[in-house]
């Protein structure tokens, strides 16, 4: 009786991992970067094109980078809630522009606010594959060390900032680390 | 008010099924002959209300209702008429439907022309077939209504997927479709031998043309859907490994293994709880495929927006058909006896190698396309299985495959002598083995062993093949009739033996021997490639029914004769503002010449990719062949459905005989 | 409302094919360094695709690893230092052939296991049966 179940067996384990399968995103691609030091950069700022901007500056605080680009459907999305996000709490929010052309992006800020202490303007994208960017807009957060502790691919919602990246936010400041 | 006509008519389709299931079957289990009856016009109903359904949404399209969410999603006012026709089919609910429409085709079939069946089985066939509508009928009316309303109407649609703006999609879907749910009817033929408690061999003579013939389809269709990847993504490939494609691959392997089984059943009584598993084996990978593309649990080119309940639906039903398969598989199949037996050297063996490797092959598929959701679901990680890896482990796999094929066909059936088998293998082996190097040596200077081992392999199935018909006509006098008493389905063996042949040579030489090159080029502009000179004598700008285009116009020219005019599109459709390739290609019984248009680049060039792929043909030839083969197969006067209505009057007395 | 933050990154995706599309051949001082950047850019996955390679996409992401591949190629780095470049980034999942590690051993020797047990349950299915057969005799 046994060996005429097996092809039962092995149905019923193939079942349940596509049960498993169904609640994964496919999408999703998990950042190597997580626990890691934030990879170095030094870029001219949006707004000033002979300042630049380091890594250096965001060590010593909890701080988010936000990648965007005026061309980005999805940012646009985002955009408001970053403004109502920076309003309400004591974020230090950086933006990095990525691939943008520089008056676009100077018009968007002007028309929809800025939420951001400072953008970093990343023409050709070199800072963003290191960053291992895919899916603009995307959010890292870098503990006061400046290692990135977690990082959000797409628009966030408020859901996901107040269940998620709230609590990671308020843990850091304690100094406890996930 | 049409689409409310559409939903009335998938309901009362919904009702008949429930009908044609539940009565006929339980009125075989009780020797009821007016409920047994229900089976026949209760499915020709429900056929009827799923056409109409069909028809309606057709209608819809053509009339670009947009009140319709599926027309407002799929179509557009400015789309060509029989794009229109054919976007019916080009999403996911539509798609659903064409499925449900075609499972209700191969149910009327049955219905017609196996009447020769004896009721109570034939009850049970056309019941569990039944079954299988209801669950998808379910699916359709919950969770993919094809006929749900949009508000407010949309003044315009979002029109089709470009990708799927093309002859390639009329076609190959429904050819598809008619592979995959045709296992259906294999399937439920091995459940209604199961229900009967009965796996007499009569059942795998009885599913035998079905099966050969949803086997064909699906060989066309994966033929067709290679096709039109090579020529609509733009960029040459003809097979990238992606889940969808796996998941029509994975059916045909066991569908292959499926069809030799059922031989040996119906031929020599053996195997035959085997033959029933790969039945449903057959069947359950058509589902998973189902599930695969439609639920969102792996990315691929080709997938349907999806929506993780839809996954759960088509999981439910793949674990009700084939969980509760398996179970009656596990209470029926240990009472099986195999009539016949045989000895280590004979076709059975090879055969029963032939049906384990190909499951063998199946399971390397299935183990690459759901490795990356093992190792999510174990939380380890996250990773992708690519083309490398299955190009890497599929080809040791089908060796002994290749070799074990050529000792089946030179093999008889029960026993053979050793002595004669060693000098039979040995003149064809070496004559293989020397005639592929030599070709490959003459002909190759680079990737020699590679292609020198493809050769040899197809020459190997050549050979043994064709040395199996000549043993048959070597001692006959009279060499015409010995030709002509030769079954059909011989001649069809060996055509589909060869096809497979044709297509080893096709996929070698193109994976080895294909170059290409990626080039700027302004108009005017001439290069050298591949023995050719490709001269780019103009860019022009064209506008189509719902596109913008560029057209490069390109000579090709050889030892100074112009050998045609390829002309490669960059097309950016307006509405959805998606650009796609079309390929200019010369198609040529050894070689392709392939060009496509790539980007504008600075001061007015533009990229162009140049390919030259020796061969490629010959791997949709050897599907084209297969399928004859197996269409030989079919009208093989033994098999053939007249035939059988005089031969089972007899096998139905056998068993009935039995069952009492 | 779970499904939407999806549907817009398709948006994206779709709509970032337009943005700084550059297709410009590249060109290499001999054949063997341009046949190891074509073998690379088969092996790596663009991430931003739906199933593709590098080679076989033209999102702008693609485009831009393409070129990073390249530069890296011209300064003589091996194959291995250039996928550890991209799965420094991007992990494994950039990587279409996928490394010998123990979450991978299932993958790799599976095959050659299905084999091996085939083998060994055909053959013992066909002792058995012959067996029986002498038996009946």
């Amino acid at each position: 009786m046994m060996r005429y179940l097996f092809p039962l067996v092995i149905f019923a384990g193939l079942t349940t991992l596509f049960i498993f399968g169904l609640q994964n995103d496919p999408r999703y691609v998990p950042s190597p970067l997580i626990n890691k030091a934030a990879p170095e950069f030094t870029l001219p700022t949006l707004h000033k094109p002979d300042q630049n901007i380091s890594i250096n500056e965001l060590k010593g605080k909890i701080s988010l980078i936000n990648v965007w680009a005026s061309w980005c459907a999805a940012c646009r999305i985002e955009h408001p809630l970053l403004n109502n996000y920076t309003k309400k709490y004591q974020l230090n929010l950086y933006g990095l522009n990525y691939k943008d052309k520089r008056s676009h992006a100077l018009q968007w800020l002007e028309n929809l606010g800025n939420p951001y202490i400072e953008s970093a303007y990343d023409e050709i994208g070199t800072v963003g594959i290191d960053y291992g960017v895919y899916g603009v807009p995307e959010t890292f957060i870098l503990d006061k060390k400046g290692i990135i502790r977690y990082k959000h691919i797409g628009p966030i919602d408020d859901e996901q900032f107040s269940r998620i990246i709230m609590p990671l936010i308020t843990k850091l400041k304690q100094d406890q680390y996930p | 008010m049409i689409a409310e006509l559409g939903n009335i008519s998938l309901s009362a389709a919904l009702a008949m099924a429930i009908i044609q299931s539940v009565f006929p079957i339980l009125g075989a289990a009780k020797g009821n002959q007016t409920w047994m009856s229900l089976a026949r016009p209760t499915a020709r109903l429900q056929f009827l209300f799923v056409l109409i359904a069909f028809m309606i949404l057709i209608y819809s399209f053509l009339v670009n209702d947009f009140s319709i969410a599926y027309v407002a999603n799929n179509s557009n006012t400015l789309l060509p008429w029989f794009y229109r026709f054919s976007a019916v089919w080009g999403a996911h609910e539509g798609s659903l439907l064409l499925w449900v429409l075609i499972l209700n085709i191969w149910t009327i079939a049955v219905t017609f022309f196996s009447r020769h069946l004896p009721d109570h089985f034939l009850s049970r066939v056309i019941g569990v077939m039944g079954i299988v509508s209801i669950g998808f009928l379910l699916f359709m009316l919950f969770t993919s209504n094809p006929f749900e309303r949009l508000f407010p109407i949309p003044t315009n649609g979002a029109d089709l997927n470009p990708l799927l703006q093309d002859i390639g999609l009329i076609i190959h879907p429904p050819i598809l479709y008619m592979g995959y749910v045709g296992f259906s009817v294999a399937f439920s033929f091995a459940i209604a031998a199961l229900l009967a408690g009965n796996l007499d061999i009569t059942w795998a003579r009885w599913s035998r043309p079905w099966t050969l013939l949803a086997w064909i389809f699906l060989t066309l269709g994966i033929a067709l859907g290679s096709w039109w990847a090579y020529y609509e993504l733009g960029w040459g490939g003809w097979w990238f490994w992606d889940p969808v494609e796996n998941a029509s691959f994975m059916p045909w392997l066991i569908g292959t293994a499926l069809i030799h089984s059922l031989a040996a059943t119906d031929k020599r009584g053996i195997f035959k709880n085997w033959t029933i598993l790969l039945a449903i084996c057959a069947f359950a990978l058509s589902l998973l495929g189902t599930f695969l593309v439609r639920s969102g649990v792996l990315t691929s080119v080709h997938a349907f927006a999806t929506d993780p309940t839809r996954g759960i639906f088509i999981l439910a039903l793949l674990a009700v058909f084939i969980g509760g398969s398996l179970i009656l598989y596990a209470i029926r199949a240990p009472s099986t006896k195999s009539a016949g037996s045989f000895e280590l050297l004979s076709r059975e063996t090879f055969l029963l190698f032939n049906s384990i490797l190909l499951l063998v092959a199946m399971l390397t598929v299935l183990l690459g396309t759901i490795y990356p959701l093992i190792i999510e679901a174990l939380n380890l990680g996250k990773l992708s299985v690519g083309a490398p890896y299955f190009n890497a482990v599929f080809i040791p796999v089908m060796t002994p495959l290749v070799i074990f094929l050529g000792f089946g066909v030179l093999t008889k059936w029960k026993q053979n002598n050793f002595v004669t088998f060693l000098r039979k293998i040995r003149t064809l082996l070496i004559s293989s083995l020397l005639i592929g190097i030599c070709i490959g040596a003459v002909f190759f200077s680079d990737n020699q062993l590679k292609s020198i081992a493809g050769i040899v392999a197809a020459l190997w199935i050549s050979f043994t093949s064709l040395y199996s018909l000549f043993v048959k006509i070597k001692d006959k006098k009279d060499k015409i009739i010995a030709f002509k008493i030769i079954p059909y389905s011989f001649y069809g063996m060996l055509i589909a033996h060869i096809g497979f042949a044709v297509s080893i040579i096709g996929i070698t030489i193109t994976s080895q021997h294909s170059i290409d090159i990626h080039q700027r080029m302004k108009v005017n502009d001439k290069i050298e490639f591949a023995d050719y000179k490709f001269h780019l004598m103009d860019l022009k700008t064209l506008s189509g029914p719902n596109y913008q285009a560029t057209e490069a116009v390109v000579d090709v020219i050889k030892n100074g004769q112009l050998i045609t005019t390829l002309r490669s599109q960059k097309r950016i459709y307006t509405v959805r503002n998606i650009s796609m390739t079309e390929a200019g290609i010369d198609a040529g019984f050894t070689r392709d010449i392939y060009i496509s248009l790539g980007e504008p680049l600075n001061d007015g060039a533009w990229s162009i990719r140049l390919y030259h792929k020796p061969f490629v043909r010959w791997i949709w030839l050897g599907a084209i062949l297969i399928a004859i083969g197996g269409l030989l197969a079919i009208i093989d006067r033994r098999y053939r459905l007249d035939g059988l209505l005089k031969k089972t009057s007899s096998n139905n007395n056998e068993a009935i005989s039995t069952i009492k | 409302m779970k499904i939407a933050p999806k549907i817009l990154l398709i948006v994206y995706f779709l709509l970032s094919n337009f943005v700084y599309a550059n297709d410009e051949p590249v060109v290499f001082q001999n054949r063997d360094l341009e046949e190891r950047y074509y073998l690379l850019i088969e092996e790596v996955r663009c991430l931003v695709c739906q199933n593709q390679s590098l080679a076989d996409s033209n999102a702008p992401l693609a485009q831009d690893l393409r070129n990073e591949i390249f530069k890296m190629i011209q300064i003589n780095k091996s194959n291995t230092e250039i996928m550890e470049f991209l799965v420094k980034r991007y992990g494994d999942f950039v990587l279409y052939r996928p490394p010998l590690k123990k979450n991978t051993w299932l993958l790799w020797f599976g095959p050659f296991l299905f084999l091996i047990v085939a083998f060994f349950v055909t053959v013992l299915i066909i002792k058995k049966q012959s067996g029986e057969t002498q038996v009946n005799k």
